[in-house]
């Protein structure tokens, strides 16, 4: 290096990139994954070895992926992009013809060692490829129609896929996170707007549809937003696990009834209360402060990687942890709309709390990109 | 391929403006989600608290222990026994069939019960208790209990129901309870939520419906905690009812069942009142039922043969049947007569064995006539045409305001649902009813308790106890509430004079103890505990003509549901009267031979609280008398129940 050169740029190399790890990112992982713990040994009724423990070995072992493949240089993800996405693509379709259908919802191939349930893994293989999609495209080009119908088709490839197994949570999580990398690598605001017309269109269209030989969407996930909209409708029906959730958390109060004493919980008045409504159980035991607790991690979590991705220069850096860091996001918003009362049930999890192998796995991988991305960020000596 | 670094920096600016537009837009989002936590938890918590706790507390009932029953000395008339069932939970028996087969071979199971038990069981959840067998004795529970291994899921459980230890003596005045039907939730209008639960038990006929609310005491609660699928989880709070108010009635137990035994074989009814404060010490409906029979659920078979019995066990005929008074009715008569002054005690008229009256015929029971007649001997030998002689001058609305008088036309109120109001006709309920004008000759029939009178037993002990005691008494049958005594009624004067009834209860005295008196041969000898009385034969139907042609020409010739009801009433010691009776045996004949004997052994057996001693009763007798009074199916008296708890 040069000393000609006042704003040489390194990268950490070999060991020493263990130091530049997002430590506080990891720490903010752990402390969101250990509230997912607490709950899941409670809602078990103290019994550990139901829920909790094997979440702890996954999370120990996406742990381990996140660093093994925070210390692979980000080059390398971002020229794998395309070949994971189209993997990912391959696996969807596939799991069409041979994957096995768990509770009406998503599709999965059993490895043996887990049930791999590809629409999670294109979650990130989609923010990836379209990070490298914009990396490579001249930024003069990236609001020309042509340019924008490619990544639009990116988008909508697995999506469509992901719609007919049928899982309209992933849909609109594959969706809502390839518009937001869309939109930050610059495409202009008209496109969006448009979508957004077309959107209501199709909401119109899908609610006159109803009834019809064409409908869009299956009789189930019609009366699932039919509960939404009006969970007394069907109090002892889809309704009843709207309310007991919306009864759960609002009973919390301020401090909550005491670890392992929530009634909703413990009684079994809430549904799936491991999985999807397990936030219902954390606001019904520890209150507005515990519920607000874990809001806070999140919101650490989104920071940290906002902050990772405007100190990075790199276009598909930035991009993939903006990106990753916006289906964050989207899982626990639409997560917690959903056992709020704010959005219909669509099956979304509570990241890295939720009980579930996939999903926490999936992230991790995701955030493995992120550290990826900021240790081999190029900064100034 | 590598971009120049102005591409690169506009890129970086761009990325810079719109992340941070997009993470203002995250944390704007996260403040909507904690607007709503905040609405929810903050604002809305006590109200989802609420909620919650609805969900998972239920209130159950505890039923209470009905309050208990007592007669005058305290012996238990209608306790509550702990019974057993057995109960099984499918999801602890696992095979539910194979631990019933299991089961059957230890202690009976009826077919009919267990297919209902395991159809039942696979309709509710798999933790609700279903009864296999109901009272089983508590052989069959330790059976049970020694083999709980074999058994899982098997479990004995207690209840209290109700059982009447003297059975058949009480059934027409204590009733019976059985649970609450349709019918009762329609009747009642009793909001009482204790109601609604299944198989619950309110008193059906006598003290026990008519004292329900006192009896049956308030639910106790239980509030549990439920999961989702309705399984009791803990129970939070416990409040345990409180028993009902314990009744003790005025009867006596010894005495109820000395009646009893006496009846038996009759279709008859005993009042025995004690005419100084006119409670009730016996009233016996013969023949009587097994009220326990009726609460364990009585067979239809056993239910048919009760209805369908003539001598009809089931109504108390004491209280409800109504029957024509016949010469008991004379010294209403008699005082009405006396208190208007239409006659003095001496007057007399002459008995030819009949008057005409209005061309018309109304014969004396003795055909050739007794002679002259007065007020005494009218009652003594039961002269028919005195009385006849005696209702002309008098009119009918002027018996009938003694009647009333006396207790006859009227419901006492005494708590046994229907007690009869009888009938003392008048001018205007001829009119209102018949709709036709009284006659004279309707007046005669009265006048001896015939034609449209008609009086229960009650009615007939109460104009008995108003005679000899000379107040307004009224019955009473329930003496304490809860230890809180009942009040007295009618302890005052009767509006007559006291020389008329005087005279009345001579004739009545010379009923029993006077040569030729109607009832001589019921005579008491004891000294002090002499009786006073008067008989009744009150015709069903008259012997037709026919029917004397063919030769019928007393009751044992004509078919027992035809033949004359039997009447006697009396009260005894004669000069300061205790006790009151009044006794109709139904088709029993004549008064004086199937009445009167009757009247004399309750009489008795009421003044010495026991079975009578044969030297009460004339020598003479006393050999048949004896063994009467040994062939009787008597209990042995009762020892009083200890404490008022539950027994």
């Amino acid at each position: 290096m040069s000393y000609l050169e006042y704003n040489v740029k390194w990268t950490p190399a070999g060991l020493s990139k263990v130091l530049h790890f997002n430590w506080a990112l990891a720490l903010l992982l752990a402390a969101a994954a250990g509230v997912g713990f607490l709950m899941l040994y409670s809602v078990a009724g103290g019994d550990l070895g139901r829920w909790a423990e094997p979440q702890m070995k996954r999370f120990g072992l996406g742990m381990a992926m996140m660093f093994v493949i925070g210390m692979v240089p980000i080059w390398f993800w971002r020229n794998v992009s395309l070949l994971a996405f189209g993997v990912s693509v391959a696996l969807l379709v596939g799991v069409e013809f041979f994957g096995e259908v768990g509770m009406g919802a998503q599709r999965w191939i059993d490895l043996g060692f887990m049930r791999l349930q590809p629409s999670e893994l294109t979650k990130i293989t989609l923010i990836m490829v379209l990070a490298a999609y914009y990396d490579w495209l001249d930024l003069s080009k990236v609001s020309r129609p042509l340019w924008v119908l490619i990544p639009v088709l990116i988008i909508l490839v697995p999506t469509g896929l992901t719609l007919i197994q049928p899982d309209l949570g992933t849909a609109i999580l594959l969706m809502a996170g390839g518009a937001v990398v869309m939109w930050l690598a610059g495409v202009h605001i008209f496109y969006f707007l448009a979508v957004a017309v077309l959107g209501a269109g199709a909401v119109t269209a899908v609610f006159v549809s109803r009834g019809t030989p064409w409908q869009l969407l299956k009789d189930y996930q019609y009366k699932r937003i039919d509960t939404f909209l009006d969970p007394s409708s069907d109090p002892l029906g889809a309704g009843y696990h709207i309310t007991q959730s919306k009864i759960a958390l609002g009973s919390g109060g301020w401090t909550g009834r005491g670890f392992m004493e929530g009634t909703q919980s413990r009684l079994n008045f809430l549904p799936e209360k491991h999985t999807d409504f397990i936030f219902t159980t954390l606001a019904e035991e520890f209150g507005f402060v515990g519920a607000g607790s874990l809001l806070a991690l999140y919101i650490g979590i989104i920071i940290l990687c906002v902050i990772s991705a405007l100190r990075n220069s790199d276009r598909f850096g930035s991009l993939l942890t903006l990106g990753i860091a916006a289906t964050f996001f989207f899982f626990f918003a639409v997560n917690m709309s959903m056992v709020m009362g704010l959005a219909p049930v669509v099956g979304v999890p509570l990241p890295l709390v939720s009980y579930g192998g996939s999903a926490m796995l999936i992230l991790l991988i995701g955030f493995g990109l992120v550290q990826s991305a900021h240790v081999h960020r190029a900064r100034s000596k | 391929m590598r971009r120049s670094p102005a591409d690169s920096e506009k890129s970086a600016r761009l990325i810079t403006r719109r992340g941070l537009l997009l993470g203002t837009a995250q944390l704007a989002f996260a403040g909507v989600l904690v607007g709503r936590m905040r609405y929810m938890q903050l604002e809305q918590a006590d109200e989802y608290r609420m909620l919650a706790d609805q969900n998972r507390i239920n209130i159950r009932l505890l039923p209470p222990a009905r309050g208990l029953i007592f007669d005058r000395k305290g012996v238990l008339l209608a306790g509550n026994e702990q019974n057993y069932r057995i109960v099984m939970v499918r999801e602890d028996a696992g095979d539910p069939e194979a631990v019933l087969d299991r089961l059957g071979k230890l202690v009976w199971l009826d077919p009919a019960e267990t297919e209902k038990a395991l159809a039942e069981m696979t309709r509710r959840s798999p933790f609700v208790p279903v009864t296999i067998a109901d009272r089983v004795s508590w052989d069959d529970v330790a059976e049970v209990a020694v083999n709980a291994p074999a058994l899982p899921g098997v479990s004995p459980e207690m209840g209290l129901s109700r059982v009447y230890p003297l059975g058949a003596d009480f059934a027409h005045i204590v009733g019976y309870v059985g649970p609450v039907s349709d019918y009762d939730l329609d009747r009642l209008e009793d909001p009482d939520p204790l109601l609604q639960i299944p198989r619950f038990q309110i008193g059906k006929t006598g003290v026990e419906a008519d004292y329900e609310s006192a009896l049956r005491g308030s639910a106790g609660t239980s509030r549990v905690e439920v999961n989702a699928v309705g399984r009791v989880m803990r129970e939070l709070t416990r409040e345990e009812g409180e028993q009902g108010a314990s009744v003790q009635l005025t009867l006596n137990h010894s005495l109820q069942n000395f009646c009893e035994a006496r009846l038996a074989g009759e279709s008859a009814a005993v009042v025995i009142m004690d005419s100084r404060n006119g409670d009730i010490l016996a009233m016996a409906s013969a023949p009587s039922f097994d009220p326990n029979k009726f609460v364990r659920g009585i067979s239809s078979r056993d239910y048919s043969a009760l209805l369908e019995d003539p001598y009809r066990p089931l109504p108390n005929k004491a209280s409800q049947g109504i029957y024509p008074p016949g010469s008991t009715f004379k010294m209403v008569t008699a005082l009405a007569a006396l208190e208007d002054g239409l006659i003095q005690v001496e007057d007399t008229f002459t008995c030819r064995g009949f008057v005409e009256v209005s061309g018309r015929r109304f014969h004396c029971w003795s055909r050739g006539g007794h002679g002259k007649v007065d007020l005494v001997r009218s009652l003594r030998e039961s002269c028919d045409v005195y009385y006849y002689e005696l209702s002309q001058l008098v009119g009918i609305e002027k018996i009938a305001a003694m009647a009333r008088n006396l207790g006859l036309g009227i419901r006492h109120d005494v708590p046994l649902g229907s007690v009869a109001e009888g009938l003392i006709p008048t001018r205007a309920w001829k009119r209102e009813v018949r709709d036709a004008e009284w006659l004279i000759g309707d007046t005669l029939n009265a006048t001896i308790g015939q034609g449209y009178v008609l009086a229960s037993p009650l009615q007939l002990a109460v104009m008995t106890a108003r005679i000899a005691s000379g107040t307004q008494i009224s019955p009473r049958l329930v003496r304490a509430i809860d230890g809180v005594e009942q009040p007295v009624h009618g302890q005052v004067p009767l509006d007559i004079d006291p020389v008329h009834l005087e005279a009345v209860r001579l004739g009545m005295y010379e009923v029993v103890n006077g040569a030729r008196g109607t009832a001589g041969s019921s005579r008491v000898v004891a000294e002090g505990l002499r009786m006073a009385g008067k008989t009744g034969t009150s015709q069903v139907r008259n012997i037709t003509a026919a029917e004397r042609a063919r030769g019928v020409t007393s009751n044992d010739d004509l078919p027992w549901e035809r033949r004359d009801h039997a009447l006697f009433v009396g009260y005894a010691p004669h000069d300061v009267p205790e006790i009151s009776v009044s006794v109709v045996v139904e088709h029993g004949g004549g008064g004086s031979t199937a009445a009167a004997p009757i009247g004399r052994d309750v009489l008795l057996a009421a003044l010495y609280d026991d079975v009578p001693p044969l030297s009460a009763y004339p020598a003479s007798q006393r050999g048949t008398i004896r063994s009467r009074l040994e062939a009787l199916d008597l209990r042995a008296p009762q020892a009083p129940s200890e404490g008022r708890s539950r027994a």
